[in-house]
């Protein structure tokens, strides 16, 4: 073990790449998702199949291959050596997006329609209800999906390694290979992600508590 | 006050009213009665664009039903539900307060005081800063019709009220629909309530698959239906 105390800072770095990757990706994830998820609920038949085929396409293929895909297509086709940090975001943002979008679809969709309705009765507009009547309601069921999804975010954003980005797992690999200590180095990655993701399901679960409040 | 000229609708293929025209003037009070599935709901969705003609016209106090006026004339007409439909996230004197403040811009401390005078007419003065939960079906409906009644409609729409509540809890809403209608309001109401028909009703409009069978007077209705729809309907909820 004590042969790899001077790369640990290195392999600690890529917890700043990791997180930058995640929170980036994840953002970007839920903006494409909100503005899916209202694609799909909303009365525009276009944008609803558009919602819908985008949904089915980056959840039934692999995000490896997606990963991939973006990192060596783009290139090829548009002339951008795209960097990996960036392609990976693209990568995972679109195919968050598409999970998300689901989430938050199905939270809308489980409040029931007479709150629409009744909203509707007293002349209140679309928007206004769905801020102040539905969203407050349906926060309770996407919530907690919301937080597997970044969970899962986090811990597959391991897969960019595979084009290159220094993120925790390449890191990890790369001290393996140069001191051949493969249980250490990849050890103190498991460890950084187990505690990572131990640390965003601590704070999932302080705000689910906060939010149950009103039953 | 309210016109409804050869209203029809369809769901796909399922006719479900065909070919409705009634009037009903201020300060009426129309029981609409009928047969489960007869589209006595649908009638009732379709006065205030909860749902769309197929072809015919509603008119609300001289104003055509249509997408540009769909505001305007919702805030004419209030509705109650069948399941109260109350807001589960905000306390009752905010589900009452919530439409006025964002709506019309009442200030909040003017909707509140209207509020509570609203809860003291529906005897629920002492539930203002409870949660929806927190009520019995009875008083759920009263505060859903508070509710209703903050927007000042001159027309309220009621879909069987009483239908979900526990027979004891029935005639606390039924006395509060009493009220309200000796107090001139004009109301349309969906209803298996016979004796409330019988009693307060100015007019009855007998529907059966979708279409007006009798239109009468709730003295004739009840002693003398004319048709043999009616009759066989009465004798079964009598
Ligand atoms: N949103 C809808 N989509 C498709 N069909 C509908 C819809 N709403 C109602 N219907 C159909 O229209 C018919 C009339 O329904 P409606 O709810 O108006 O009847 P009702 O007289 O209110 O019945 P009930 O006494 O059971 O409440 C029924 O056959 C119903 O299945
Ligand atoms: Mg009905």
């Amino acid at each position: 073990m004590i042969d790899l105390i001077p790369s640990i800072p290195f392999i600690l770095k890529g917890i700043l790449v990791t997180l930058q990757f995640v929170v980036a990706s994840g953002i970007a994830g839920f903006i494409i998702g909100v503005l899916l998820a209202f694609a799909k609920i909303g009365k525009f038949p276009l944008l609803k199949r558009f919602a819908d085929a985008y949904t089915a396409f980056f959840r039934g293929t692999p995000l490896i291959l997606q990963l991939v895909y973006v990192y060596f297509v783009v290139p090829e086709v548009t002339g951008w050596e795209i960097p990996k940090l960036a392609a990976g975001i693209i990568a995972f943002s679109l195919n968050s997006g598409a999970y998300v979008s689901e989430i938050i679809r199905a939270g809308i969709q489980s409040v029931d329609k007479g709150q629409f309705e009744a909203a509707q009765a007293l002349n209140v507009s679309y928007w206004k209800s769905m801020r102040k009547i539905i969203l407050p309601q349906a926060i309770k069921h996407i919530l907690p999906a919301l937080m597997n999804e970044y969970i899962m975010l986090l811990k597959e954003s391991a897969v960019i390694s595979v084009i290159g980005a220094h993120d925790i797992m390449r890191r990890s690999q790369i001290v393996a290979a140069d001191t051949f200590n493969y249980f250490g180095a990849l050890t103190i990655a498991l460890i950084i992600y187990f505690i990572m993701v131990r640390i965003l399901e601590t704070f999932g679960a302080k705000l689910e508590k906060r939010l149950r409040y009103s039953d | 006050m309210i016109n409804v000229n050869n209203l029809t609708k369809q769901f796909g293929d399922n006719q479900v009213l065909t070919d409705i025209t009634t009037e009903v003037k201020k300060g009426d009070v129309v029981a609409v009665i009928g047969p489960s599935g007869s589209g006595k709901s649908t009638f009732l969705r379709c006065i205030n664009g909860l749902e769309e003609a197929t072809k015919g016209e509603i008119i609300v106090d001289d104003i055509t039903l249509t997408e540009k006026t769909l505001a305007q004339v919702r805030e004419k007409t209030g509705m109650v539900f069948q399941h109260f439909h109350l807001f589960p996230h905000l306390k009752v004197i905010d589900n009452i307060t919530f439409a006025p403040i964002e709506t019309k811009g009442v200030k909040k401390a003017d909707a509140e005081k209207h509020a509570k005078k609203l809860l003291e007419t529906v005897g629920l003065s002492d539930k203002a800063n409870t949660y929806p939960n927190q009520l019995s079906g009875g008083q759920k409906q009263r505060v859903a019709i508070a509710r209703s009644l903050a927007m000042e409609p001159e027309i309220m729409l009621f879909d069987e009220p009483t239908s979900a509540l526990d027979p004891e809890m029935v005639k606390e809403v039924l006395d509060v629909m009493k009220q309200l209608a000796q107090s001139g309001m004009t109301m349309v109401v969906v209803t298996h309530e016979m004796g409330f028909a019988r009693e307060v009703a100015d007019r009855i409009l007998f529907l059966d698959e979708g279409a007006v069978v009798e239109e009468t007077t709730p003295h004739a209705f009840f002693h003398h239906p004319e048709t043999e729809r009616a009759q066989s309907f009465l004798e079964k909820v009598l």
